[in-house]
């Protein structure tokens, strides 16, 4: 018992210590976001070396789970800067497909928000074709598809589909031709396999050079323009838009293209890759300090280890009380079991992006979710732990003139025990899987290397997070065991 | 002593549990220390009240001697009073204080009847409640604890209901019998009484008799 009082105290106290660590060390960073892909990072990557470069502290919140997360983080100042396009913000914020630019402007200023910086290149829905088709059959613009009926089309199944897709093209060139819908990488590899002649593609695909491939001119006009540009806060100081500012006119289509491929296909980190073209084009003179691996991996371990400790430790002062006050009331006790069975069952994803309105981004969302998915294993093995207790010794306790609630924490609780802990340590197995989704909310931890590996295709990266997680993982079965003996007598120890 | 025996099923439990609260009575009132029992003050009634139970209801995380003091210690006891309340039963109890440390499921049968005997008698209750306490143990130590219990009857000043379905046990420990059936009792006698009726029989076969007068 004083054992259990004394790991109780240390886990205060270090929980306590993190929480108070963070607060001191909060030197108000500049927060830079980006979504889930790889121009994203790039262009994420640039804008914080530059500003590492000019001695400013950046914190890096990469690999958002979409436009939408990334835009609320901006607006609630969670993110300072994050790199966004123009028909992006029209079209899936705005929603107003005929805002023009001084529209945009008006509305982004309404939203206390300023779209200073713009790289220079246009990242659109485009027509690909292999050059050497395009060669034999001298296609330049999309106008010239038309008179080439038996050329083979294939479109990923979203631009297959939207209104502003295919159909579009189609009426708008008057094209003969039919088309159907394909996985977008395995086009090129079709394309590439002389499979199929016209996909759709995106204007800086790092994959249209390794594959050959040429973009066929919007001769008529119909896609949108998607100008890349920075995304920032009205309130960011003048000094550091200033610095952004170099970045202006920086990258065309063709220079986006290249440090993509060198991303997706090279397999070079978004960083290095950023790093290398702020140097070669002078906007830095040296090569900013790249974080070493180990580095990266202790600052995430860590930082997964306090979400899913915080997580835990509330699940536990939460939980545990919960099912012993609702214990000897059997309705209640089940109504609390199913509401948290009810809140495991929503995926983990939604039920961040269902927290986001409430904590907006960051630790504070994550460590919710991860606590109220660790309430269902604790509140159960707890009330289970109690409803086992031998009823022989329950009447015993009772009949010796024990108060309900010294029955409750001399004899049901310390019997109950082992199942409590078998709780707590499933609560904190899936807590360390689940904490991985929290980089999607911007919070940081071992997903994040996931999350950006898998957008990456970097198995190195995914690995750089999957590793210590499952290491945490197997850590924290083996502290529970050992908790377990030192806790819970030999006899007591079920099975 | 007041033994109650009868068959199983016959109601001997449910008037021990009418006893100390554990049920509430469907009609009529409980009295307990010759007032109305006060259900809202139950858990200081019962420690008024020694209780014991067949396979012992030792508490298997806690050690012997704590078994014995937990309620003592509850109460709100001085250690030195509790030492001195253990010593003296277990001296009574003829047990070894080297068991004290053990927990339960280190104890023999014979030893944890004994601790469970201990643990109701620390408060030094008025009234002590007996359910087939020396039921799940083996005839020679049961003969031990018989006589040890006798033992404790005559050095405490105490008032014992014990449930029993042995018939030996009840003739030579108590000194009144209530005999119940169908949930009713049908005789009340005092050993004296029934030895004198019956001289020729043996206890079981005295049961066995008192049962078909009943029919």
């Amino acid at each position: 018992m004083s054992f259990l009082r004394q790991v109780l105290v240390n886990t205060l106290a270090i929980v306590l210590a993190m929480v108070f660590t963070r607060f001191a060390i909060a030197q108000q960073p500049i927060a830079v976001g980006s979504k889930t892909f790889s121009e994203s990072h790039v262009l994420a990557e640039l804008s914080a070396q530059l500003l590492e470069a000019e001695g400013f502290v950046v914190e890096r919140k990469l690999g958002l789970g979409g436009t939408l997360i990334s835009y609320e983080a901006l607006r609630s100042g969670e993110l300072d800067i994050y790199p966004e396009y123009t028909g992006t913000l029209i079209r899936a914020v705005f929603n107003e497909g005929d805002l023009d630019e001084s529209g945009l402007r008006q509305r982004l200023a309404e939203a206390g928000l300023r779209f200073p910086v713009r790289f220079g290149f246009n990242n659109s829905y485009a027509l690909a074709v292999p050059q050497s088709v395009a060669k034999a059959l001298d296609l330049k613009q999309i106008s010239d598809l038309r008179s080439q009926p038996d050329l083979r089309f294939a479109f990923s199944h979203e631009f297959v589909n939207r209104d502003d897709g295919w159909p579009a093209v189609r009426s708008l060139y008057q094209l003969p031709q039919q088309a159907s819908g394909i996985e977008h990488t395995l086009a090129y590899r079709a394309l590439a396999a002389g499979q199929l002649d016209v996909t759709d593609a995106y204007t800086t695909d790092g994959e249209l050079a390794v594959f050959d491939l040429e973009l066929l001119d919007d001769d008529l006009e119909l896609f949108p323009t998607y100008y890349a540009g920075l995304l920032v806060r009205d309130d960011l100081p003048p000094e550091i838009t200033t610095v952004l500012s170099r970045l202006e006119g920086r990258l065309d289509e063709k220079v986006m293209q290249s440090l993509n491929q060198r991303v997706v296909t090279d397999g070079e980190t978004p960083a290095a890759v950023a790093g290398a073209f702020l140097v070669e084009s002078g906007l830095t003179k040296e090569l900013q300090m790249q974080d070493s691996v180990l580095r990266a991996v202790t600052r995430n371990t860590l930082v997964h280890l306090k979400l899913t400790a915080l997580a835990l430790f509330l699940g536990c002062v939460i939980a545990i009380p919960l099912a012993l006050g609702v214990a000897r009331y059997p309705r209640l006790a089940s109504t609390l079991q199913y509401t948290a069975g009810l809140v495991q069952t929503i995926p983990a994803l939604a039920l961040l992006a269902l927290l986001i309105p409430v904590l907006g981004l960051g630790q504070p969302t994550a460590v919710l979710a991860l606590f109220l998915y660790s309430l269902l294993p604790i509140v159960r093995n707890t009330l289970a732990g109690l409803f086992s207790v031998d009823p022989l010794l329950k009447a015993v306790a009772e009949s010796l003139g024990l108060t309900y609630r010294q029955q409750l924490f001399r004899i049901e609780l310390p019997l109950a025990m082992p199942m409590i802990l078998a709780g707590v340590r499933t609560a904190a197995v899936i807590s360390i899987g689940t904490a991985t989704l929290a980089a999607f909310v911007g919070a940081g931890g071992l997903g994040q290397p996931i999350i950006t590996g898998l957008s990456l295709n970097d198995h190195g990266l995914i690995l750089q997070g999957a590793i210590p997680a499952a290491a945490l993982a197997v850590l924290a079965e083996f502290a529970f065991e050992a908790l377990e003996r030192y806790a819970v007598p030999a006899h007591l120890r079920g099975s | 002593m007041t033994a109650v025996v009868g068959a199983s099923g016959c109601g001997k439990s449910t008037l021990l549990k009418l006893c100390n609260g554990l049920l509430q009575p469907d009609e009529g009132t409980v009295f307990a220390f010759g007032e109305p029992m006060d259900y809202d003050a139950l858990p200081n009634l019962r420690r008024r009240m020694g209780y014991a139970v067949q396979g012992t209801g030792l508490f298997p995380h806690l050690k012997a001697r704590d078994n014995i003091t937990l309620m003592a210690s509850l109460a709100g006891w001085s250690e030195s009073a509790i030492d001195a309340r253990l010593a003296e039963l277990l001296q009574l109890m003829h047990l070894d204080s080297g068991l004290l440390t053990r927990h339960p499921h280190q104890l023999s049968g014979g030893q944890q009847q004994r601790v469970g005997l201990c643990r109701a008698m620390m408060l030094r209750p008025e009234v002590l409640l007996l359910d087939e306490p020396f039921g799940a143990i083996d005839p020679i130590t049961r003969y031990d604890i018989h006589q040890q219990m006798l033992e404790i009857l005559a050095a405490e000043p105490v008032t014992v209901l014990m449930v029993t379905h042995d018939m030996r046990e009840a003739m030579l420990l108590a000194n009144r019998i209530l005999l119940m059936h169908g949930g009713k009792i049908r005789l009340d006698a005092s050993v004296a009484t029934l030895r004198e009726q019956h001289p020729e029989l043996e206890p079981e076969a005295l049961l066995q008799e008192l049962l078909r007068a009943q029919r």
